[in-house]
């Protein structure tokens, strides 16, 4: 029997070299010949070390996934929009992971409503290459759920004022911004 | 980083030469983690591996890809709030290169909505959050919505492009 690891909820806590490290690759692994070694270097670690901590921050789930990260606009996927849907709560996890089965929906998330001025409590994101194709999709996924009765807003994104990768440790470099 | 970051260009996928399309798409996951990546990608894909560093520099230059990285849980290292201002047209700009001055911010978008402007701040503690869209919305004047993350459902997964 294959043992199932439920990554979902990491518990145990990440020291202050997990957190030095966090703060040296947030922003992306440097492109060259041996990229773990030159970050060891400026952390005085071993090379394996960091490998290994990337690879523990992983299984124990404080990293999702490490790799290539895209962006979509520069792919010729020029139209994302933000749709948000006022939702029942009762039945807003059902929602959602119909919503999420669609390989077009690459995010979905439930927030936290700000009444009276934002209902709103589901949110999910398509990307396309135009707006019909976005709406396409969309309406694709309203009909076959018979999902017109929930009020929703289509928010299409214009321009881009920032997209970067979260600091969640700031280090020095930015501090004396 | 520019204050403003709307002088992009795009192609399509299709557009992008076979290697290109084979280090966007194939390693949004499966990234090694050995003592020589790029090594390792070049032997898979059967190329020099100074081509896969150089075509990956390239990548990164342009903007097609962000960065070669990590993708956090939500909330289990920082915490993060997504949050909308409502701001006259005519101040727009002003206000998205304001809110684009602190670090905290990385994520931040002109919407169709009369709450137009929307951002994402990352920090290590909600205080800190609180303390940065406090501050925010008293310089901007404007109506603020503060939206935090009750339940992840479907994050950042990668995007197949093929």
């Amino acid at each position: 029997m294959k043992l199932v690891v439920d990554n979902s909820e990491p518990e145990i806590a990440i020291d202050s070299i997990d957190q030095n490290l966090i703060a040296s690759i947030q922003n992306g692994l440097p492109i060259c010949k041996r990229p773990y070694a030159k970050i060891a270097d400026q952390l005085e670690l071993s090379e394996n070390e960091v490998i290994d901590r990337i690879s523990k921050l992983l299984d124990r789930g404080f990293i999702k996934r490490f790799g290539v990260v895209v962006r979509h606009h520069e792919l010729g996927y020029k139209e994302n929009a933000m749709i948000v849907w006022d939702i029942p709560d009762d039945q807003v996890q059902i929602i959602a992971n119909k919503m999420k089965s669609y390989s077009f929906v690459t995010l979905c998330y439930r927030r936290a409503r700000q009444l009276p001025e934002w209902r709103y409590n589901l949110y999910c994101m398509i990307h396309g290459k135009s707006r019909d194709e976005v709406m396409n999709l969309l309406n694709e996924m309203l009909d076959s759920n018979n999902w017109h009765s929930f009020e929703y807003d289509i928010l299409f994104s214009k321009q881009r004022f920032k997209q970067r990768a979260a600091n969640y440790i700031l280090n020095q470099g930015m501090l004396e911004k | 980083m520019s204050q403003q970051d709307t002088d992009y260009k795009t192609f399509e996928y299709d557009s992008y030469t076979e290697l290109e399309q084979q280090l966007l798409n194939d390693f949004q996951h499966e990234f090694p983690l050995s003592s020589q990546p790029f090594f390792d990608i070049a032997r898979k894909l059967g190329v020099e591996p100074e081509l896969v560093i150089e075509t990956f520099e390239n990548l990164k230059s342009s903007g097609a890809i962000s960065r070669v990285g990590p993708v956090f849980k939500p909330n289990s290292i920082g915490s993060s709030i997504l949050a909308a201002l409502k701001v006259p047209h005519d101040q727009l700009k002003e206000t998205a290169q304001m809110v684009n001055s602190y670090p905290e911010i990385n994520h931040n978008y002109e919407r169709e909505h009369q709450f137009n402007l929307w951002f994402v701040v990352t920090a290590e503690n909600e205080q800190k959050l609180d303390f940065v869209l406090d501050d925010i919305e008293k310089k901007s004047e404007c109506p603020l919505l503060r939206l935090p993350l009750l339940d992840a459902y479907h994050i950042d997964l990668g995007f197949n492009l093929k």
